[in-house]
């Protein structure tokens, strides 16, 4: 390395060293424009160092829908490496006819790839969202609901972190700067082998960021009474009685007391106090059901409820 | 003096109405007739494709297409950000580095998912079954209308 090279180095890491850590992008131009003004820097070697301390700034919020998109569907790919798919055309029509139409009314009823609900084979009360609107419920989570009005209630709250792109905001910011970085030197065309790998690698990571949220460690206690809170305006849109979300989370908190706290109840908080914290906004409305949407749900979930 | 006034109100009207062009960010978008979920599809418009875009309503544009339609889009199917498809191109090439234009295919994409599915790491056989359950907004209204649910309010 040549002595001139060296000291626009380390000018370059003086100016815009501590701007990796402050992530202000603006004082980074500036810092890259002084060097260019010293003549330690050609136009094209500042223009890269900017794009590259642009690419750190980067955060999970500018992933694009259709980024969202492949991430969601790797999720789910992983998902059903523990939760087996249930193939039960008839129920999953049905869940996608009560999802979709849900979904019709929600802050973001467009993604990339649509909304699409799946029932897992399993008895334990879960349910997850994958990025982009790919929804999964378990048969045990189909069990906590008596109607139609309180399977609405589950799907709501799921389609609602998806709204607020819940899954994404669990990614680790080390991996999205990686990534970015890679995307941003990326050229045009194809990417070449070594940068595909990388940036596959970065991928899988952030895949696994979201799994490990999904069915580990679970949302914020923040995130959940946001998409709780949104799940109850959504549901109030749609037509159907918000109280369903109430009682939907009381029938679930007998049942996880009665399952030990399996699933669910390790990545959310207590539905009691879910139920609780709802009461205020949620109860009232229609107090018995309505009795065509009961006889749908109970047509098309006869099977899943009935094997236990 | 007051009718160059007028011209001039009605301009400058006439131009707050018009938010500019914008792109389509989801794979398929559906130009309906009233901004709603539920209203009928007068267009679909693809990835990348370029509308006019009025003043936003309560989450709606309403839009003028390539070919002339008029509708409404959902905000959520829109980015103010030009999208360039991924062809190789120096309009492409140019895109990479700037804030106003997104590169369609960029960064995680279908590559990287092939790349995946080479490896054997994930199974997307059913990923692909259950991305196909949609349903048209006849099939969703019908399915309300049964269900005695208020129809059509956003």
């Amino acid at each position: 390395m040549s002595s001139r090279h060296f000291l626009a180095g380390i000018l370059v890491l003086s100016l815009t060293a501590p701007l990796l850590f402050c992530g202000c992008g603006a004082v980074s131009e500036a810092g890259t424009g002084i060097a260019q003004a010293a003549g330690v820097l050609t136009s094209s070697q500042a223009a890269s160092i900017n794009r590259s301390v642009k690419a750190v700034e980067k955060t999970w919020q500018d992933l694009t829908p259709e980024q969202e998109y492949y991430i969601g569907r790797a999720v789910a790919a992983q998902v059903f490496q523990t939760y087996p798919p249930l193939d039960q055309p008839p129920a999953n029509a049905y869940l996608n006819l009560l999802g979709q139409s849900l979904a019709a009314f929600s802050d973001r009823p467009e993604t990339f790839g649509g909304y699409h609900f799946l029932l897992l084979d399993s008895d334990e009360i879960n349910a997850f969202a994958a990025p982009g609107g790919l929804i999964l419920v378990t048969r045990g989570m189909v069990r906590c609901c008596r109607n139609e009005d309180e399977l609405a209630a589950v799907l709501a709250h799921e389609i609602c972190h998806v709204e607020k792109k819940h899954g994404l905001s669990s990614i680790k910011q080390g991996r999205l700067s990686e990534a970015f970085t890679i995307i941003a030197s990326e050229s045009a065309k194809q990417m070449g082998g070594e940068q595909l790998a990388a940036l596959t690698r970065e991928f899988e990571g952030s895949v696994s960021d979201v799994v490990m949220t999904l069915t580990t460690s679970g949302y914020s206690r923040q995130q959940e009474r946001d998409a709780d809170a949104a799940a109850v305006r959504l549901l109030r849109r749609a037509g159907y009685p918000t109280a369903a979300m109430v009682t939907m989370l009381e029938r679930m908190d007998e049942r996880l007391t009665d399952t030990g706290g399996l699933g669910f109840a390790k990545t959310h908080p207590s539905a009691r106090s879910r139920a609780d914290a709802l009461r205020a906004t949620a109860a009232g409305g229609e107090k018995t059901p309505d009795t065509v949407r009961q006889q749908r749900f109970s047509t098309a979930m006869q099977a899943i409820v009935a094997r236990r | 003096m007051k009718i160059k006034v007028f011209a001039v109100l009605l301009a400058v009207c006439a131009g707050a109405a018009l938010a500019g062009p914008m792109s389509v960010q989801v794979r398929n978008g559906k130009v309906r007739a009233t901004p709603s979920q539920l209203g009928s599809v007068v267009a679909s418009v693809d990835y990348g494709d370029k509308v006019q875009a009025g003043t936003l309503e309560k989450g709606w544009y309403p839009v003028t297409t390539a070919d002339g339609k008029t509708g409404w889009l959902h905000e959520s199917a829109l980015s103010k950000k030009a999208i360039v498809m991924r062809s190789g191109t120096t309009d492409a090439a140019a895109g990479v580095s700037s804030d106003e234009v997104a590169l369609a295919g960029k960064g995680f994409n279908e590559q990287v998912e092939k790349k995946l599915r080479s490896e054997g790491k994930l199974d997307y056989s059913w990923v692909d079954r259950m991305s196909a359950f949609t349903l048209g907004a006849d099939e969703i209204a019908k399915f309300r209308a049964q269900g005695h649910l208020p129809g059509g309010a956003q």
